[in-house]
Parts: C-alpha cells; structure tokens; sequence
C-alpha cells in the first residue's frame, strides 16, 4: 500500500463533482452553512447554541432539532424530486433532458432514501421527543443521553449522505440498493458504500431510539396511568417502536452483509460464488415493510389527538382503536413479500401475502371510521391540523384502494415497478406520514416555542400541498396503467407520456410553493410571536401535555401528574377528575448537559467516512473514539442536577 | 363550508386536469385495453379489486365531508347535538365498523386465491404447443433466442399471434424485469436463475416491452418493441433470420447502450443453461 492510499484511502482530486448541478447544490449548501454561522457569531450565539441545543439532553429541545435537520434534509429531497420531474419531463424522443443516466439514477436513490431515512424518521422521532414524555405526564425519556446519541447519530448519517454531494458520489441503485447492481461488480464506485454508511449510522441511532421510547412507556407512565388510559399517540408511538426494535436489526445485519460484499470479496448476495440475491431482497423488505408502519403510527398518532381535540369530543372505539394497532403490527411482519410478487414465488406463497396484505386494511379501516366517529356531533373546529386530517383521510383511501388493488397478485404483475406503483407509495407516505406529521407540528408548536403558528399561511400551504399532491401524482397513477416504469431517465417518443410527465412536474411545483408558504408561515409566526402567543392550553387540549405552561419549562411537569383518567386534563378541566393532591414537592432531578452525543455523532461520521473511502485508520479512529465516548460516559457518575421545587414559578392554572 | 367547498373544487379540477392530459396525450392504455388473454384476465382482477375496495370511499368521503360540515363549530348542530362523551360504545357497534371492511376483504381474499392460482406465470396457457423464446437481460439489452428456430433477436421480440409463448428467462447482468404490458404482467430476470413467463398475443400488433427493474446506467434503453406477426409470417421472419450473422455471444453480452435491434443465426447448443450455469461455478471459475 503506497503512503498516499494509506493517508487518504481512494480519495483524489478527481472525486469532485463533473457537473453544473452537482455543483449549484454544493456551493448552495457551503453558502446556507456559512451564513448560519456568520449570523451565529455576529449575534454570539455561539455559547447560547452549545448549552441550550446541542450538549442539550432535554428531549424537548432534542426533538427540536430532529425537526431541524429533517425540514432541511426535505428541502435536499425536495430539490431532487424537483430535479426528477425536470428530467422526465423533457426527456424524450431526441431530447436527453438535464441530466446524465447515472445523474438521475443517483438522484432518485438519494431521494428516496433521504426522504424515508432523514425526513420521514426525523420528524417521527422529532415529535416523539417532544409530545411522548409530556403526553404521559413524565418529565424525560427513560434514557436521556442515549437519546441524544440516538439524534447525533442520525446527523451523523445525514453529513454522510451529503458529504456524496461533493467528495465521489451516491448509490445509483435505487433507495434499496438491490443487488447485485449494488455490489463491487456493477457499483465500482463508493456511492453504494454511502448509502451503506449513511443508512448504517441513522439505523443504529433508530434501533436505540426505538429501545428508549419504548422503555420510557413502559416504565415512565405518570402515575395512576393504566395502559387502557394511555393517550392514543402514547399506544401508536409504543406499536411503532415495538416495530423498530425488530425491524431494524435486520436492516443493520442486511446492510452489514452487502459491505462485507463490497469491501471483503465475500458472496452473500452476489451473481455467482454462491451469492444470493433474492435473500437480500427478502431481508430488506423484512425491516423495509415493518418500516412503512414504523412511520405511519406515531401519525395515526398524532391524528388521534388532533381528531379528538379539534372536535371537542372525546377518541370514539378507544379500545378499537388500541386493537387496530397492534393487529397492524402483527400483520405488518406478514406482508414482505409482496414487494416481489413478480419473483415467481408461486401461486400458494403470492396468495398467503396478498391476503395477508389485504387484511392490513381492515385495522386501518376500522381507524378512520372511528376517527370519522370522533367528529359525529362534534365541534369542529376547521384550523390547519384539522385540514391536514381531512386531507389525508381523502388521499389514503384513495391509496388504500390502490393498495388492495397491488395486493391482488396478478394485478401486480401488470403494476409492479410501473409509475402506478411509484403514485400508490407516495399517496400513503405523503397524506400518512408528512401530513400526520405536518398536522402534529401545527399543533404541539405552541407547546414547545410558546406561540402558534400563522393560521391564513398554513392554509394556503394545506392547499398547495392538496393540489400539487393529486396533480404530481395523479398523472404518475395514469402514467402507470400505460405502462410506464419506474426510474427512466428517458422514454421512446410516440408514447404519449410526456404531457402527463409535464402536469406532473406542475404538481411538484405547486408542492414546492406549498412548502414556500410553510417556511413564510414559520419566518411571519415568530415575527408576530406577540400577537400568538399561546398560553399553556391554546386548543381546549385533553391531554397533559397542555397542563403546563407555553412553552414548556426544561423540567416539563413542576409537580409530577397523578392520573385517573384518560383524558386526564379534561376530565380535570370538566371536573371529573380531581387533581390529585400532588406528589411531595422534592427535588426536580434532570439530566446535565452533555457534549458526548455530540462527540460520539463526529466519531462516527469519521469512521463512516473512513469506511466508505477506505481510510482505514479515521475509521478505526472513529471507531475507537465512539467507543471511548461511551465508556466515558458509563463511568460518569455525576450526571444529574437538581432543581429545588422551591425555586419554580407558580403553576398556571 | 367554503373550505369543503374548496376542498371538493380543487380535488374535482385537479382530477379533471390529470383526466385531459390523459386523454390530449392520446397515448395508449396498455392494462385498460389489453391485447393479449393473460393480460386481459389481469385487467378483469384489477378493475374487479378497483370496484370492490372502492365500495368503501363514498361512505368515507360522504361521512367526511358532512361531518365536517354538519358539526363545523360555527353551525347550529355543534350547539345543539355537541356530544362530547358520545362514543359506540356498544360492541355490537364496534363489531360492525370490523364486519363490514371484513366481508369486502373476505371477498377480494377469495378473489386473490383464485387469481393467483388461474394467472400464475409458469402456468402454460391452453391453445396448443407453445413457442418457446428464451430470454437474457444483458447490459444493456435484450437477447431473445428461438431454440427450434435456430435464430436470435436483440431488442426486438418476435412472435407468432395467436399462439402460447412460454418465455424462460435468466439474467448475464443485474436483476431486471421483463414486462410488455399489453400482453401481461412481468416477471424478474436474474443472473444465476431461471424464471418462467407464459403469455400469448391475441392479434397482430407492435406491443412496447420494458425492463421494469433498475439494472444500471444504460437501463432506459432497455425498452424493446414486441411484434406480434400472423403465423405465417413469423415463420418467414425465422427463415429469414437463419441467414443473418452467426452470434457472437462474449462480444453482444460485453456492456452496450441503446443497441438497435439486429437479428443472429448459429447460435451455440444450450446458450440459456451455460449462461445461467455460469454463475452457478465457484467463484474462481465465474467468466
């Protein structure tokens, strides 16, 4: 090994960006970077950001960060999308589009895995750690700092994925990497390896995570709290994670597998030498099918809530609704399959999960008629999280319709891997998954900043989002039954695809302009943070999380809850329930600051970094580091600081 | 109300839009009007899953939207009908809300059983011996051989209408998809394994085919046209294809893009298994 491979590994001067693109990106992301921290030195907020956010381990404010990070990570998969749109609707017939084959093929992989990885996963974990520990009355997670290396880990794997923009380049075998297109043989270059690492980093943060929210329900309810009591966000978050702690070691080992692949010559899923493809294809989609419920119930979740607040009534079929989760959780490790139906499985295999996937839509039927019963004589009140409801409810039965219609095999055959299918995801993980989310941010913002957001911008963006929605991606369902697959770069003239693939980019427009109005919404709000200013129960709220003034002090909860109902703050606004006398005042317990997460985030995004150009020793390094982070840490014993209740204001009500 | 209004107006111009650019385009509806019987049948599971499923929008769109309306807080029913404890409490209730999207997937399981039996693709349609047309995605294209016919093709499926094709199928690159989606659905091609797809064309035609599998950077080009000749006529393109060029096989596999259709005689004895046994050697031994 010469001393230049071993310092730098495969880097070189030749790893830059070969395109205009590539590069309007880059010096677009150096230029946002720079002026955040010109604007951070101006107004010395360099200690205010180190002590309050980042060696942070209040899961308020780490939950606000979650949210940061995947509102910008959307605008990089948002730019792709837009950039997806742009290509396939000028390539045609002579016309090659903006972008190379290999370009677009890297874009599209990008997109989705960024989408599902950083955004999707971000804002889920992101409302956890804000809403979870308030909604049972608990003052933090039951593990604070793993909580915080949970979150530095997924930036650590968002660096990486962006780190592909400027240094080599990302996968271009799709947001799965299917081999074995992923491995060494067709997939020289280190995008793959990215991917890899990226998703690697973020998993593992994801698996810890889903340890910690899942100890916290179990263990840190507020007292008197039975399960039956729990809030619906609280049972939705617990199937979630439940799903998280045995979907994603799988992904950890699958993708652990195809590096040692790629990396050490081995054949575990290679063509030849013994390799098995298919294997691979049947472990991702394993973790990738519980994945797709992993991000949908913490927003059936936050529907819940937002139905039942919104409607001043009470969540119609609690225990409905509490069966509906877990027979989706069950059912959810039963359908993996058919995302290959066209692998020729057979008959009696492609049956058992197609009937398996179509018994899915039962619970989820039955959660939206009792949402819909929830507003049965109700008072409804129309604000933005309302409006996001409605709006998914419309757009998921339209997907759920298509959803059923994929789960017939032979209906498969003829829509798998066409643009029908590519519509149907995107129905269920947009109006599912951002809307829930999207709603949920609307409506715990107040909680966590003390004001509410715009309502007249909010609006606009909803319409924008519906519009541009059904215009994106009502063509691509068309598009789909003429035969159009998925991840063309360019397609024969004479087709008649192309105006569809126009109004289509349309639609993307008009989302981007929603998402325009949403950052307006944000920018007007804390401008006019005095005239919404929230006091701690702004929505006639049901759940304690609204008991505690706006926004939320770092220790939540001055005294903590003692719960006898479900919804225990209405009930105790009704007079139902008595607030309980409270528990002996005593001292308030929270966890110190600490820079390890933060440390251990940078030690793994060196040894990720390492791995991925075989700078053997920045990964060892990072590896080493994290490592040492972690023992330091399980040494320290001081890692808590006490709040004398004396000291505290006055509760609010 | 005028949000609902509102609601209903954009979802109606939007799909009204999406619906016009269909059918300005004037493209053709491969799954909607098939040309062959599987994907006739394949079309008949789609539209029935479609009608079936679809029972259950109105009632959820209808219950939506006058909910919304009729309980809107503004409204006189949100004073005098406010319920805030109301709840179905009783199972017989609750059962119902269960029962009901129950019987419609009981049905469609019913349908998923049956379909998935009838339209497997390794079963041999009825009508006759099939012709059968060997199929290898390579990079970047297809190769179709004709056992019996002693000829090859490259990007351009040739067969007889009206007769059975039994496709078999295995990949000497990355995974693809094999699919013409006026004739039926597709199935995977893979390196080291053979896979089996059964379709027939009703009437003579051009029908486009595609990879539908992300298989690298020339994998748009991958798209083919199948022609679907009266009898008579394919066995006149066979004959005439036995004078084109021997296959040179090594040098048609090694990576190539947008490779025009060609036609090749002199194929070498058991082409499909050697390629697919290739893969099968150890590792030493992989070509």
């Amino acid at each position: 090994m010469s001393m230049h491979a071993f310092i730098f590994g495969e880097l070189s001067w030749s790893v830059f960006p070969h395109n205009a693109i590539n590069w309007g990106g880059v010096l677009f992301m150096f230029a946002c970077t720079a002026a955040l921290l010109a604007a951070l030195t101006y107004y010395r907020r360099w200690g205010w950001l180190w002590r309050e956010w980042l060696t942070s381990l209040d899961p308020k404010r780490i939950g606000v960060m979650y949210l940061a990070v995947a509102l910008v990570m959307l605008v990089r998969g948002g730019v792709d999308a837009l950039l997806m749109r742009a290509q396939q609707a000028a390539s045609t017939g002579a016309s090659q589009g903006i972008l190379s084959a290999n370009h677009f093929q890297q874009i599209f992989s990008a997109h989705g895995s960024i989408m599902i990885f950083f955004v999707a996963m971000g804002l889920m974990f992101g409302l956890i750690n804000i809403a979870l520990p308030l909604l049972l009355g608990s003052r933090d997670v039951a593990f604070p700092f793993l909580n915080s290396l949970s979150f530095w880990l997924f930036v650590a794997g968002a660096a990486l994925v962006n780190c592909s923009l400027f240094l080599g380049d990302f996968s271009a075998a799709g947001w799965l990497s299917y081999p074995p297109l992923s491995e060494l043989a067709y997939s020289p270059t280190v995008g793959v390896d990215y991917w890899i690492w990226a998703l690697q980093i973020g998993g593992i943060g994801s698996l810890l995570s889903g340890v910690n929210f899942l100890t916290t329900i179990v263990k840190l309810r507020a007292r008197g709290m039975r399960w039956m009591q729990m809030p619906m966000f609280a049972w939705c978050t617990m199937g979630s994670m439940s799903l998280v702690v045995f979907a994603f070691p799988i992904l950890t080992v699958t993708l652990a597998l195809l590096w040692l692949d790629r990396t050490l010559g081995m054949h575990f899923f290679t063509a030849g030498g013994g390799g098995n493809m298919m294997m691979y294809v049947n472990l991702i989609w394993a973790w990738g099918h519980p994945e797709v419920y992993i991000l949908i119930l913490p927003a059936f979740g936050v529907f819940s809530e937002v139905v039942a607040v919104f409607s001043g009534k009470k969540l119609a079929g609690y225990t409905s609704m509490v069966l509906s989760i877990w027979a989706i959780v069950f059912f959810s490790w039963l359908v993996w399959l058919h995302h290959f139906f066209t692998m020729g499985a057979g008959a009696d295999v492609n049956a058992f999960f197609g009937i398996m996937t179509m018994i899915i839509a039962i619970p989820t039927g039955v959660k939206i008629f009792n949402w819909l019963f929830t507003m049965y004589r109700g008072r409804i009140r129309l604000v933005t999280p309302m409006l996001w409801f409605m709006g998914f409810v419309v757009l998921f039965t339209l997907g759920g319709v298509t959803g059923v219609v994929l789960a017939e095999p032979p209906a498969d055959y003829q829509l798998h891997n066409s643009l029908f299918l590519v519509a149907h995801f995107h129905t269920m993980i947009v109006s599912g998954v951002l809307f829930g989310y999207f709603a949920g941010l609307t409506y715990w913002f107040p909680k966590i900043s003390g004001f509410r957001l715009d309502e007249s911008l909010g609006r606009k963006a909803f319409w924008c989002w519906l519009a541009g929605f059904i215009l994106a991606f009502g063509p691509l369902y068309v598009l789909g039954l003429m035969g159009a697959t998925r991840r063309l770069d360019h397609y024969p003239a004479g087709l008649g695809w192309q105006p569809l693939f126009a109004l289509a980019g349309a639609g993307a427009a008009l989302i981007a302009l929603g998402f325009a109005f949403q950052v307006a919404q944000l920018l007007r709000s804390i401008r006019d943070r005095e005239l919404l200013r929230a006091g701690g129960d702004p929505w006639e709220g049901r759940t304690l999380e609204w008991s505690v003034p706006s926004p939320a002090p770092s220790y939540s909860f001055a005294q903590l809850p003692v719960v006898s109902a479900r919804d225990e703050f209405w009930a105790r606004k009704q007079g139902v329930a008595v607030e309980p006398a409270a528990l002996p005042a005593g001292l308030i317990e929270l966890p110190r600051n600490s820079a390890l997460g933060l440390a251990a985030g940078a030690a793994a995004l060196a040894a990720g970094f390492g791995a991925v150009w075989h700078i053997w020793w920045l990964a060892a390094l990072g590896l080493a580091g994290g490592c040492a982070v972690i023992l330091l840490r399980a040494f320290d014993e001081d890692t808590e600081t006490v709040l004398p209740a004396a000291a505290l204001p006055p509760l609010p009500l | 109300m005028k949000r609902l209004w509102l609601l209903l107006a954009v979802l109606c111009a939007a799909t009204g839009a999406v619906a016009g650019a269909a059918l300005l385009s004037g493209g053709a509806l491969p799954l909607l009007f098939p040309a062959g019987p599987v994907a006739l049948a394949e079309r008949h599971v789609i539209l029935l899953t479609f009608a079936l499923s679809g029972l259950v929008v109105l009632p959820v769109f209808g219950a939506l939207f006058f909910f919304a309306w009729r309980y809107r807080a503004e409204g006189p029913a949100a004073r005098q009908a406010h319920a805030p404890n109301w709840d179905h409490d009783s199972p017989l209730a609750e059962f119902s809300w269960w029962l009901v999207p129950s019987l419609i997937i009981l049905a469609l399981a019913v349908l998923a059983w049956q379909s998935a039996h009838q339209l497997d693709p390794y079963t041999p349609l009825p009508g006759g011996a099939p012709l059968t047309v060997d199929v290898v995605a390579l990079d970047w294209k297809w190769l179709f051989l004709y056992p019996a016919q002693g000829v090859a093709s490259v990007n351009r499926l040739v067969i007889p209408a009206g007769v059975p094709v039994t496709f078999e199928l295995t990949a000497d690159a990355p995974m693809n998809s094999f699919w013409i989606p006026a004739l039926g659905g597709q199935i995977m091609v893979m390196p080291g394994m053979l896979t089996q797809l059964n379709l027939e064309a009703s009437r003579a035609g051009s029908y486009p085919g595609f990879s539908a599998n992300i298989s690298g950077e020339g994998f748009s080009g991958m798209a083919f046209e199948a022609e679907a000749l009266p009898p008579a006529d394919f066995a006149a393109w066979a004959a005439s294809a036995s004078s084109s060029v021997p296959l040179d096989y090594p040098a048609l596999a090694a990576p190539s893009e947008n490779v025009a259709p060609a036609t090749y005689a002199g194929l070498p004895p058991g082409l499909l298994d050697s390629i697919m046994m290739s893969y099968m050697a150890p590792a030493s031994t992989t070509p």
